[in-house]
């Protein structure tokens, strides 16, 4: 055997060592505040400002950022983050807020902004400080992301920008936007570039954000009104036409296929007192054994028990799966498992959550508002939110078509 | 928990075994061959055959492959599982004919006996000695103390049931109780008292047959009391091997029905443009790979993290048995008409996965198992 894939090389062991030491003394403990079940119905102030110091902390100590070269504030070094990220899971750790930030437009003004923009934007991204939104979706561009209809005028050094975003995430917090739009109307994929452009600094002055309610109440998503704002070509990324190129290393990422990985802590529990984790089958067991069912508790019901143990399964080869595409021996195509980890990942969490609250019973029917909710409400509000994910990102029949025609080579169904 | 390495232990020699099992399935058994092999007769009441490639199977011996996982201290190379498991899957791709896969399962039994006995029958193995397990009872019993024959004064009476290729087979392990005790037995196939009974069985890339045995002499691999504690041992390397079969077959269905998808116009388009096609076969992909990956995962297990091997060789077992329903019903269904005859390559691993999907305890039973172990007993 002679290859690296065995074990942590000695910089990763190294690290991971520094961070399990690191996180045993700076663990944030509970949060004082009410802290939703992820960052994208975060509407509380409060809430964000917590989570935004924890990720300051993370930062500060290398463990964000981690294989970001130094100059754009990164940690410069090689395959880390995946250490720093299995090493805040363990260590049960509240999520991070930035997530689009880091997960879709770091990697994006990575690979396409110029260099000074790379170090002005990339450190307070990555910190936190700056928390970043994504204007892809328009009314009528969803699933179908090209027909954009927002519209950038160039004016001399700078564009104005017209036009109407939907579904935009964290909006109402942040301070920049990756925006994807339309330069040319003669052509749908070749007319498309991509900018980043501010948001709080402007609002009331060319840009306004409404909220959006969903299913659950929550807020989290908006609307983001353009009207002639103006922005310097210098934050253009990568050449006038380029836009759909571009956004294919933000989707790339944003579903988890990129070739940076994304910084990502989690695992603590959202009810004070419980141990409710709604991505966690010891969470649902746990449950199980609390719930009754026909005279015993569910745990003992051979359909809940089967159900519970399918789970189980899916999960583990979620992960088994992650460490199969390290080996690229292993697979037939390069982007085989990569391109499904989205779909799987976001269709376990709803089946997880679904068998949850059928768990539950008639206790099922409490909101999270009321005390008698068994796990403080969390599951029947985690299968009402996972309906978020199951869509966004490319809609999970959207990427059966990709799997289908990109891996398979079966026709494109448009 | 031990460390299992990242890799699943996919080092330089396992990959450089499966390319080559690859190059040689590619080269001797394609499904053509196959089919004219084993599937010359259709007639419903065909007669009990059992079809294979000698000359192939000689080659498989002087490649080493029944070597793969006997120790070297017992004369053979010393593999780990996973290398079984590769050449496992191609076994399964190609729906070869062969004892290799009983081979392997009896190998892991004998590996776990600890006794002489039971390592010069490993040496034999190595050398070529095609082996089964002949291990079940007439209900089809997986649970490693039912055993419908006895041994007393070394020679075995009753009948064993569902053992697999019976027919290939140089020489069976047998489980058999003594006061109520199970203990394994080598004995030759063409020993006396011994009489093998094929079964009229649907999968034609297989012999299956029932045992009777008549004061039938058999050397002692494991003692009365250690023999069921000996299969328990290396069942999670059996549902390992089963599982990569699986495995192979599974994706082979879905290559082969993606090809037909691709070619096969209707409504001036080819069949994969409709998603009522291309989504289940995403699902398919989908579920090949959860199978694949929790394989690869339990073989690991045995081979670095036995205190976990059971868990994940009956997760692995139960994910690709439902895999092997899922992958062999669609590509029937997507073939048509077509798909749906003899003259179609696609039955013959249709019924192979129907097969392997039953072996050694199918999806629901393994997740009872696993309930058990991870929820607790049931009240
Ligand atoms: C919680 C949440 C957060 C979001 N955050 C953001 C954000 O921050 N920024 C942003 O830009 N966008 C965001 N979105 C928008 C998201 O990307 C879109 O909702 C998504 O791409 C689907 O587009 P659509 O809503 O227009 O649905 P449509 O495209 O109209 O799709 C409706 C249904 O039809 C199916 N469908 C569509 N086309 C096909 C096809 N070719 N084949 C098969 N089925 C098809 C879809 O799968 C879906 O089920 C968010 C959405 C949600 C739910």
């Amino acid at each position: 055997m002679s290859k690296a894939d065995n074990k942590d090389t000695s910089e990763q062991s190294e690290f991971r060592s520094y961070c399990q030491d690191w996180l045993a003394k700076n663990h944030p403990g509970r949060p004082d505040v009410k802290i939703p079940q992820g960052a994208l119905e975060l509407s509380d102030p409060a809430a964000l400002a917590w989570l935004q110091t924890w990720q300051k902390s993370a930062y500060d100590a290398g463990m964000i950022g981690c294989d970001y070269p130094v100059e754009v504030g990164g940690g410069g070094k090689t395959d880390c983050q995946a250490i720093a990220n299995q090493e805040m899971q363990r260590a049960k750790t509240p999520y991070l807020p930035n997530i689009i930030g880091m997960g879709m437009a770091a990697p994006t003004i990575f690979f396409h902004a110029q260099d000074d923009v790379k170090a002005e934007l990339l450190p307070k991204l990555l910190s936190g400080e700056d928390i970043w939104c994504q204007g892809f979706s328009e009314p009528g561009a969803g699933s179908d992301l090209a027909n954009q209809q927002t519209f950038a005028e160039r004016d001399g050094d700078n564009w104005v920008i017209n036009g109407h975003k939907v579904w935009t995430s964290l909006a109402h917090f942040a301070s920049w936007m990756i925006l994807l739009c339309r330069t040319s109307k003669d052509d749908k994929y070749n007319g498309l570039s991509y900018f980043v452009v501010p948001i709080q600094s402007v609002i009331g002055n060319g840009v306004t954000v409404r909220p959006l309610i969903k299913m659950t109440g929550e807020t989290g998503f908006n609307e983001v009104l353009f009207e002639n704002l103006v922005v310097e070509d210098r934050y253009r990324l990568d050449e006038v036409g380029a836009g759909w190129k571009v956004a294919m290393t933000t989707l790339a990422h944003e579903r988890g296929a990129g070739p940076l990985v994304t910084p990502a802590s989690g695992g603590m529990s959202l009810e004070e007192g419980t141990s409710v984790s709604t991505s966690s089958t010891l969470s649902l067991i746990n449950l199980a054994r609390n719930q009754n069912r026909n005279g015993k508790t569910a745990a003992d019901d051979p359909i809940i028990r089967d159900e519970i143990i399918k789970l189980v399964i899916r999960q583990e080869s979620m992960r088994q799966n992650g460490r199969r595409t390290a080996i690229p021996s292993l697979t037939d195509h390069p982007m085989r498992i990569p391109l499904q980890g989205k779909l799987v990942g976001t269709e376990l969490n709803q089946d997880m959550a679904e068998l949850a609250y059928q768990i539950e019973g008639a206790a099922s029917s409490l909101n999270v508002t009321d005390d008698n909710a068994p796990a403080g409400g969390q599951w029947p509000l985690a299968y009402m939110n996972s309906f978020g994910i199951t869509i966004a990102a490319g809609a999970n029949e959207v990427q059966r078509n990709i799997l289908g025609e990109r891996v398979l080579g079966l026709p494109k169904s448009k | 928990m031990a460390e299992q390495p990242k890799n699943f232990g996919f080092g330089e020699d396992e990959t450089m075994l499966r390319d080559s099992a690859q190059k040689f399935f590619l080269d001797n058994c394609s499904a053509d061959k196959i089919h004219g092999l084993v599937a010359h007769d259709h007639n419903v009441h065909r007669s009990n055959e059992c079809l294979w490639d000698k000359t192939l199977w000689q080659q498989i011996v002087e490649l080493g492959w029944t070597a793969v996982c006997v120790p070297e201290a017992a004369g053979g190379v010393g593999m780990p599982l996973v290398a079984a498991v590769a050449l496992a899957e191609e076994i399964g791709k190609a729906a070869f004919p062969s004892p290799l896969l009983s081979t392997y399962s009896a190998t892991f039994v004998l590996n776990a006996c600890q006794s002489d006995e039971a390592t010069k029958a490993l040496g034999e193995i190595a050398g070529g000695k095609a082996t089964s397990l002949a291990v079940t009872n007439q209900q089809g019993s997986w649970e490693t103390t039912d055993t419908d024959v006895s041994i007393d004064d070394g020679k075995l009476n009753g009948v064993t049931y569902f053992v697999q290729d019976a027919r290939k087979a140089d020489q069976f392990v047998v489980s058999a109780k003594h006061d109520g005790e199970v203990g394994l037995y080598l004995i030759d196939s063409n020993a006396d008292g011994v009489e093998i009974i094929p079964d009229n069985i649907i999968d034609l890339t297989r012999d299956q047959a029932h045992i009777r045995f008549k004061n039938a002499h058999a050397i002692e691999l494991a003692a009365p009391g250690a023999g069921d504690k000996a299969i328990n041992e290396a069942m999670p390397a059996i549902l390992c091997i089963v599982s990569a079969d699986m495995v192979g077959a599974g994706e082979w269905l879905l290559q082969t029905t993606v090809e037909y998808a691709k070619t096969r116009v209707q409504f001036d388009r080819p069949l994969g443009f409709f998603q009522a096609v291309k989504h289940p076969l995403v699902n398919v992909m989908l579920d090949i790979d959860r199978a694949k990956s929790l394989t690869y995962n339990a073989a690991c297990a045995v081979d670095t993290d036995a205190e976990n091997a059971e868990k994940f060789a009956r997760m692995a077992k139960s994910q690709a048995g439902d895999m092997a329903v899922f992958s062999s019903s669609r590509a029937v269904q997507f073939h048509g008409g077509i798909g749906f005859t003899w003259e179609c390559y696609v039955h013959l691993f249709f019924k192979r996965q129907m097969h392997n999907q039953v072996l050694y305890g199918d999806a629901k039973y393994h997740r009872a198992k696993l309930a058990d172990m991870l929820i607790g007993v049931a009240a």
